[in-house]
């Protein structure tokens, strides 16, 4: 995308839909037994989707789980054990699935005293369907795209940088090299406005070094 | 109101990325159906949503059903039993009920591409279904549903195509998909526009409200559920520290406990000069803004809600929050940034007294509060999920 791309870059804002499952946890048991259960998608909405619905105030959790045994189990062992869980570090949402799964298990089996909520300060299970927003804007320059990233909607940055990364698995063909670079941002434990700094960083750099 | 009046209160960009989702509806149908016109929640709502809408270019209509005395009769009860209340429900109320929707679906015009009924008194109107996508779109706890009110719900409820609760774990046991679609506030409205320092003032004159001392205020209906007599229990653990004043405003509605609640607290305020009892009608919006922003700390005690968004309208209102654990106060608030939660009378004490204590924090925790509301608990959030689900639904 160092000239003319052959094919603009569309950017695309979503919004995200919430389905609850009728699935709730009262306590780390059931949380452990549920993860094991539900519909992968709602794994990706409690870990990756925590990066989009947390984006204003503060990602200190880093995923729901962690949230959830911080603040209504009173857990602080288990909420740091399941906060330090990068789900970028996973290929697969199963693995991710494993992982969590194994880190209560092995929490429970220390002995820990368990302690049970009520119904409404429970986990409850959700999952999301994203519905993509085309913002009309494209970029077929370099400069171009770097006008575009800096006055897109925030929801696009979470689209192009986590749900098409890790949901779909697949780059964004029309950014040629500069997508490998894009793919090595760690938007863990982040706002989608630091990652937003970190790509345009990125695409200042490009640019300075592009032929003139 | 028009879309681009909301420019000026929402996040930026927020009315563009409006614009662009409405698109793709755009020549749609959308009908909502509610049990009347007047009074607060979906009603409220849908008074500043949908002339929105229409102006976004999505056909938007809003009908209502009416009935006789025994209809609304038992509208009244079945929601009160679906919201966990314990009450008698006859198999002829239950009958009148369904046939009198039955006459109402032959009355209305339920021709649209998505239906949304709002809430339980019209819900039975799935039966006359023709065409299009039908959504339940309900606005209150129904976890702990009365179990025989739920089973003869239930057979309607489960001839839509999906149904949506205001947060997760509100939802009763449905076969249909269920999906969150939290409420949100107008800050057009009359209840929460920006108000000079003077209208404040007059208001606060006419309410005969003293502002010679730092004000708690708790803004909510005379009920055991929002534990206005453990706010004056906070409040007296308070005053012996710091010189407060504390407001109690809402209503008793005429219903005899509450009435009986109002009538203990007149008393204490007669005991403390200190304490002020307001009861406001329903449609005392003006005086509530005024109230709010008046305030140097709101307090919302509850101790069973449902979704109420007192928390958010404070918050709006540049407000730090003592709220209580219950429905969706705990999803309004965030601890430690917004305001408190809390779980007990001596809980609120100590929250009011560390902010009275540290006032650097009552304009910081307000400001990022008020933030807090312009991103996820405007009008202009409820419209994007609103015209979200329209694209899922029609695609």
């Amino acid at each position: 995308m160092t000239s003319r791309a052959a094919r603009p870059f569309r950017f695309t804002g979503c919004v995200e839909l919430r389905q609850t499952l009728d699935v709730h946890a009262l306590d780390e048991r059931e949380l452990m037994n549920r993860i094991g259960e539900v519909p992968a998608d709602s794994i990706f909405f409690h870990t990756f989707g925590y990066f989009l619905r947390h984006r204003a105030v503060t990602t200190a959790y880093g995923n729901d789980f962690a949230r959830w045994a911080a603040v209504e189990i009173g857990d602080q062992a288990l909420a740091e054990r399941l906060a330090v869980v990068d789900p970028f570090a996973f290929s697969t949402l199963e693995a991710l699935r494993e992982h969590l799964v194994t880190i209560l298990q092995d929490h429970l089996r220390g002995g820990e005293v368990e302690r049970r909520v009520e119904f409404d300060r429970g986990f409850h299970f959700q999952q999301s369907h994203i519905v993509e927003v085309p913002l009309g804007l494209s970029a077929e320059t370099l400069v171009e795209f770097r006008a575009g990233l800096a006055a897109v909607d925030e929801s696009a940055i979470y689209l192009h940088t986590v749900e098409t990364r890790t949901r779909e698995r697949r780059a964004d063909a029309a950014l040629g090299e500069l997508a490998e670079q894009f793919e090595r941002i760690d938007p863990y434990l982040t706002s989608l406005e630091r990652i937003r700094g970190r790509l345009l960083g990125l695409v200042d750099v490009a640019l300075e070094a592009a032929p003139r | 109101m028009r879309i681009d009046e909301y420019r000026r209160v929402a996040i930026p960009g927020a009315i563009d990325f409006i614009l662009k989702l409405a698109e793709q509806v755009k020549g749609r149908r959308l009908l909502h159906v509610t049990g009347g016109r007047l009074g607060g929640g979906a009603a409220d709502s849908l008074r500043a949503v949908v002339p929105i809408l229409s102006e976004l270019g999505v056909d938007t209509r809003w009908e209502v059903t009416g009935g006789d005395n025994a209809y609304y009769a038992t509208a009244r009860s079945l929601q009160a039993a679906l919201e966990g209340a314990e009450r008698v429900l006859s198999e002829e109320g239950l009958a009148r009920w369904v046939d009198m929707n039955g006459l109402n679906a032959k009355k209305l015009d339920l021709d649209a591409d998505v239906t949304i009924v709002h809430d339980s008194q019209p819900a039975s109107l799935v039966s006359a279904r023709a065409a299009g996508r039908w959504v339940w779109r309900c606005h209150f706890d129904c976890s702990s549903a009365q179990a025989r009110a739920w089973a003869f719900f239930r057979r309607f409820a489960d001839q839509y195509d999906l149904a949506v609760f205001p947060m997760p774990g509100f939802e009763g046991r449905l076969g249909i998909p269920m999906f969150v679609v939290p409420p949100t506030i107008d800050p057009l409205s009359e209840r929460n526009r920006d108000l000079t320092p003077r209208e404040v003032s007059e208001i606060l004159m006419a309410l005969g409200v003293a502002r010679d001392k730092p004000l708690l205020v708790q803004v909510g209906r005379f009920a055991h559920a929002h534990d206005p007599l453990g706010v004056v229990n906070a409040y007296r653990l308070v005053k012996k520290h710091h010189d407060v004043r504390l407001v109690l405003a809402g209503a008793a509605d005429g219903e005899p406990e509450r009435l009986e609640l109002l009538s203990h607290l007149l008393e204490v305020a007669q005991e403390d000069r200190d304490v002020v009892v307001l009861e406001l009608p329903p449609e005392a919006h003006r005086q509530v803004n005024a109230l709010q922003r008046a305030a140097t700390i709101v307090l919302q005690k509850s101790v069973r809600a449902g979704y109420d968004l007192g928390a958010a309208e404070a918050m709006w209102k540049g407000k730090p929050i003592v709220g209580g654990y219950a429905g969706g106060l705990a999803q309004q608030i965030i601890t430690n940034v917004t305001g408190y939660t809390v779980h007990s009378v001596e809980g609120a004490a100590f929250r009011i007294r560390h902010l009275l204590n540290n006032p650097e924090l009552i304009p910081r925790m307000g400001a990022a509060g008020r933030e807090h509301v312009r991103r996820s608990l405007l009008i202009t959030r409820e419209l994007v999920d609103g015209l979200a689900l329209g694209v899922h639904l029609t695609r």
